[in-house]
C-alpha cells in the first residue's frame, strides 16, 4: 500500500495524466488514513471525515472508493464485487476508476485480491490476513431507524443505550413472529459499539466475526468511516427465545451444486422459470473449474 | 415533650390532661379579595378530651364548630395556640406540626367522619370504606370482610356494596363514609354530624357504635344537631358559643 | 419521642434547596425548596408561566439549574446532587429509577412502534434478552393500564388520546421506579376519560408505593392525587402545605382567588 514502493510511470496512463495516484490528492488521502487508523484503533465506532466530492454520484459508493483510494497502492491487487458479482455495472465502473487513476492489477479472484471493495456482500472464500475488505456504506448509523436525531444518536452511542436496537428486532418478532430483519442486521462490535455492517444479508454476519482481513467501512454521503480490525469479536444482537440465525436455502446452487453460500434468484424468462444461484460468481466459477456441478449446466 | 402547662382558657385541670388538648386555639379567615377582612370563628378555645370519653360541640350554626374540628384535623390551620395530641406514645402540636406528621397522626391517631363523602371515581364503597384499614397494614381480605359486617349493621344494601359511592343517596353515602371512620381502632375520632341524614333505626346503631368506641377507650369529639342523639352520646357538651368573636375589619 | 424519632431516621427521597432557574434576565422559578418523602405525592400547582413545568424539568434533570441543589436518594441510600453526576448515571436514573409523563403523550411514547415495543423498550433498555418475559410484562403492564391485550402490537397512533397516556404511563412504570414526574397528565383529556386517568393514576401510585411530583393547573387532579401541595406564582413557591389544607383554608392571596375561581357544577 506504500505509493513510494514501485515508479510510477505517468506516460503509460496519459487520459488521467493530470489527476494524482487514486484520483485523491495526498492530503486528502492523509485526511481519510487518520479516519481510518483513529477507527481501527475504536472499533465500529463512527469516525466523521470530510468526504470528498467524487466523479460518481453518491449512492454508487463514494465512500468505499475514498477509502481504497486512501490505502490503496502500485502493488495491491484489487477486486470489486457488488451483491457477490464481479460483472455488474457498479462493480466494474468501480474497477475501471481504479485502473485508469492506478494502474494497479485487478482481479476477480478472492485469494488473489490485497483490497477487495465491497457492495452487500462478503465473499464465500474465508478471507485471509493482510487483506482489507471495504465496504460502501449507505447508512452507517444504526440506531437511526428509532432516534432520528444525530445528537441524540451519538450520546447513545457515547453511554452504550442500546435498548433502542432490540426494540426494532423485538418489533420484527412481533409483526413476523421471527426476526425478519435479513440485511443490515445490526452488531455488536468487541463488545462496545452496535454497528451497522452495511446492507449485507445477515447470511454474511458470521464470516465478520474474528475475521483475519481487515474490515472497512466508508459512507460517503454521510461523511462516516468505521472499522473493524481483524480477529476483532463481532456478535448480531438477538433474543435468548429468538437467537441469531443465518438464511437457509433449501436447494443448493444449480450451477456449482454449493449448500453453504448465499443464493440469488435469476429468472430465465417470462415463463416463471427461475433458478437459484450463488451471488458470489467469483465462487461458483472456481468451484465449477474444480469439477463441482449443479442440477442446471449452463 | 413534657406534659404541658395548660392555661387559663382550658377547662380541665385534669392530672390526666386526655389523649386531646385544644389550649388557647384562635382561628380566623383573612380575605385577601375582600381587601384583607378578617373574619374571626373562635378565640381561645380550651378543653381537653380524654380516652373513653365523648365530647360534643354544642352552639349555633355558624358558631365555629366545623372549624375546630377541622383544625384538629388538620384541614384548617390554626393561627394561634396548640391542639396537642397523643401520637405514637409521645405527645405532639398538631397546630405546628410538619404536614407528614398531620398526615402520619390521621392514618394511626386521629379518625374523621366527615359530613360529606368526597367521592372517588370507580372506586366501589367496600373499597372506599375499607382503604384507611388497608392503609394501616390489615390484610385487604381481612379489611374487606370487616367492611361488609359493617356495612350489614349499617342496614347499607348488599347490592351497593361493589359500585362507587358517587350516585348514592345521602344517606347510603353517609353510611359508607360512618362505616370508613369507625372501622379503623385509633386513639380519637373526630365525628361531624354523622348521624344527619340517616333514619331512626341506623341512628339508633350509630349510637351503639359510639357505645362500643367509648367502651374501648377511644375519645370522641364530635357535632350532633340531632338532640336525641347528642344526649344519649355527649359525657359533656362544650358551647362553642362562648368562644366566638365579633368581626373587625383589618 | 419515637415517632419523632422514626421521622428524623427517614430520608427525603429528594431534596431541593434553594434552586433557581433563569432564563436569561427572566426568572424561570426562583429559591424553591422542599423535601419529598418516599411514597408522597406533590402536587405543583400554578397558573401558566408561574414556573412549574420549569421547576419539574429542573428536578428531573432535564434542565440545568442556575443555582441551588437537588439531592436525590439513590438506591444504595446516599442523598447525591443530581447535577454532579455524570450524564450517564443521570440518564441511567431517569429510565429506570424515574418516570416522566409527558402532558401530550406523542413527547413521551415512540409513535412508529407496536405498544408493545413501548412498554418493553425500558426492559430491553437495562438488559432483558427474553422475547417472551418482555412480551408477558408488557401483556401485564397494558392490563394494569386498561388496555386490551390484543391491542399489544397496534401502534399508538391508533389509539384514542386517554389510551395513548395510559400507555404512556405503563411505558414509564415497568422498570418499577420510584419517582415519577408528571406534566399535566390530565390535560388535553376529556373529563370522562380525565376522571378515568385519575383513578388509575390514584391506584398505581397507592399500590406501588410511589413518590410523584405532579404538575398541574387543575386543582380536582391535585385534591385527588396527592397530600401535599405548592403554589406557585411569577416563579416563587408562595404557599404550601398539607393539600385540603391548602385547598380549604388558603393564606396567600393568590391562592384564595386560584381557590374561589374553581367553577362549582
Amino acid at each position: 500500500m506504500n505509493t513510494e514502493a514501485r515508479a510510477f510511470d505517468w506516460a503509460e496512463a496519459p487520459a488521467i495524466a493530470t489527476y494524482n495516484f487514486a484520483y485523491l490528492d495526498e492530503q486528502s488521502k492523509r485526511m481519510i488514513r487518520r479516519a481510518i487508523l483513529k477507527g481501527i484503533a475504536v472499533p465500529g465506532y463512527q469516525v466523521p471525515f470530510a468526504s470528498r466530492e467524487m466523479p460518481m454520484p453518491y449512492g454508487w459508493g463514494t465512500g468505499g472508493v475514498q477509502v481504497t483510494a486512501s490505502i490503496i497502492g502500485p502493488d495491491d491487487t484489487l477486486k470489486v464485487i457488488d451483491q457477490g458479482a464481479d460483472d455488474t455495472t457498479n462493480a466494474i465502473s468501480i474497477r475501471k476508476f481504479f485502473q485508469r487513476t492506478t494502474g494497479v492489477r485487478t482481479t476477480t479472484a478472492t485469494t488473489e485480491a490485497s483490497i477487495i471493495q465491497t457492495r452487500h456482500r462478503i465473499p464465500e472464500t474465508p478471507l485471509t490476513a493482510g487483506q482489507v475488505l471495504v465496504y460502501q456504506v449507505p447508512i452507517p448509523e444504526p440506531l437511526r431507524f428509532l432516534e432520528p436525531r444525530e445528537t441524540e444518536t451519538r450520546t447513545m452511542h457515547a453511554l452504550e443505550e442500546y435498548g433502542v436496537m432490540h426494540v426494532k428486532l423485538y418489533e420484527d418478532i412481533a409483526r413476523h413472529g421471527h426476526i425478519a430483519t435479513t440485511y443490515a442486521y445490526p452488531v455488536m462490535v468487541q463488545g462496545r459499539y452496535v454497528t451497522d455492517p452495511s446492507p449485507t444479508p445477515k447470511f454474511d454476519n458470521p464470516k465478520m466475526d474474528q475475521c483475519p482481513a481487515l474490515q472497512l467501512f466508508g459512507a460517503g454521503r454521510e461523511m462516516r468511516i468505521y472499522a473493524i480490525p481483524p480477529w476483532t469479536e463481532v456478535t448480531s444482537l438477538d433474543f435468548e427465545d429468538h437467537p441469531f440465525a443465518v438464511q437457509a436455502f433449501d436447494r443448493p446452487c444449480a450451477l456449482c451444486g454449493a449448500d453453504d453460500v448465499f443464493l440469488d434468484e435469476v429468472i430465465m424468462d417470462d415463463q416463471g422459470g427461475r433458478m437459484f444461484v450463488c451471488s458470489d460468481t467469483d465462487h461458483c466459477n472456481g468451484r465449477q473449474q474444480a469439477g463441482h456441478a449443479g442440477e442446471q449446466e449452463t | 415533650m413534657t406534659t404541658p402547662v395548660l392555661s387559663r382558657a382550658t377547662e380541665t385541670a385534669d392530672p390526666m390532661p386526655g389523649v386531646l388538648v385544644l389550649d388557647d386555639v384562635t382561628k380566623s379567615f383573612t380575605l385577601h379579595l375582600r381587601d384583607g377582612l378578617t373574619l374571626p370563628v373562635v378565640s381561645g378555645v380550651g378543653f381537653a378530651v380524654r380516652a373513653g370519653e365523648c365530647v360534643v360541640l354544642g352552639g349555633q350554626s355558624g358558631a365555629g364548630k366545623s372549624s375546630i374540628l377541622k383544625m384538629v384535623h388538620g384541614s384548617y390551620g390554626v393561627v394561634e395556640g396548640r391542639i396537642l395530641v397523643m401520637h405514637d406514645g409521645a405527645q405532639i402540636d398538631l397546630a405546628t406540626a410538619d404536614p407528614r406528621i398531620v398526615l402520619q397522626v390521621r392514618r394511626r391517631t386521629i379518625g374523621y367522619v366527615s359530613q360529606f363523602l368526597r367521592a372517588i371515581p370507580r372506586v366501589s364503597a367496600l373499597d372506599v370504606a375499607a382503604e384507611p384499614l388497608i392503609r394501616a397494614g390489615v390484610e385487604p381480605g381481612t379489611a374487606r370482610d370487616r367492611t361488609a359486617g359493617m356495612f350489614a349493621r349499617l342496614n347499607l344494601p348488599e347490592r351497593l356494596w361493589s359500585l362507587p359511592p358517587a350516585t348514592f343517596s345521602g344517606g347510603e353515602q353517609q353510611r359508607v363514609n360512618i362505616a370508613r371512620g369507625f372501622l379503623p381502632d385509633l386513639p380519637v375520632l373526630l365525628l361531624d354530624e354523622p348521624t344527619a341524614s340517616l333514619d331512626q333505626k341506623n341512628r339508633e346503631v350509630v349510637v351503639a357504635m359510639i357505645a362500643e368506641k367509648k367502651q374501648a377507650g377511644t375519645a370522641l369529639l364530635g357535632i350532633f344537631h340531632d338532640a336525641d342523639v347528642r344526649d344519649a352520646v355527649a359525657d359533656r357538651v362544650i358551647d362553642v358559643g362562648r368562644f366566638a368573636e365579633s368581626p373587625v375589619a383589618a | 419521642m419515637p415517632a419523632m424519632q422514626d421521622m428524623a431516621a427517614e430520608q427525603p427521597l429528594m431534596s431541593v434547596r434553594d434552586l433557581t432557574h433563569m432564563y436569561g434576565n427572566r426568572t424561570g422559578c426562583r429559591d424553591v425548596g422542599f423535601d419529598l418523602y418516599p411514597g408522597e405525592v406533590l402536587a405543583i400547582v400554578g397558573e401558566s408561566g408561574s414556573g412549574k413545568t420549569t421547576l419539574l424539568n429542573c428536578i428531573a434533570a432535564r434542565l440545568q439549574r442556575t443555582s441551588g441543589t437537588v439531592a436525590y436518594q439513590m438506591r444504595d441510600g446516599r442523598m447525591q446532587d443530581l447535577h454532579a453526576l455524570s450524564e450517564a448515571e443521570r440518564r441511567f436514573l431517569a429510565r429506570t429509577d424515574w418516570g416522566f409523563v409527558h402532558q401530550n403523550p406523542a413527547d413521551g411514547l415512540r409513535m412508529s412502534v407496536s405498544a408493545g415495543a413501548n412498554v418493553g423498550e425500558r426492559l430491553m433498555a437495562v438488559g432483558q434478552r427474553h422475547y417472551g418475559r418482555i412480551r408477558e410484562t408488557a401483556t401485564d403492564w397494558l392490563g394494569r393500564v386498561e388496555i386490551d391485550h390484543d391491542r399489544i402490537d397496534d401502534r399508538p397512533g391508533t389509539f384514542s388520546g386517554g389510551m395513548r397516556q395510559r400507555l404512556q404511563i405503563a411505558r414509564n412504570l415497568v422498570t418499577g421506579p420510584r419517582l415519577v414526574f408528571m406534566d399535566e397528565p390530565t390535560g388535553g383529556l376529556d373529563v370522562s376519560v380525565q376522571a378515568r386517568l385519575l383513578d388509575l393514576l390514584r391506584g398505581l401510585v397507592d399500590d406501588l408505593g410511589l413518590s410523584a411530583v405532579v404538575v398541574t393547573h387543575d386543582l380536582a387532579v391535585a385534591r385527588l392525587l396527592s397530600q401535599r401541595m405548592m403554589v406557585m406564582k411569577n416563579g416563587r413557591v408562595i404557599e404550601t402545605g398539607l393539600t385540603d389544607r391548602v385547598l380549604d383554608d388558603p393564606q396567600a392571596p393568590y391562592t384564595q382567588l386560584l381557590v374561589s375561581s374553581i367553577l362549582q357544577v
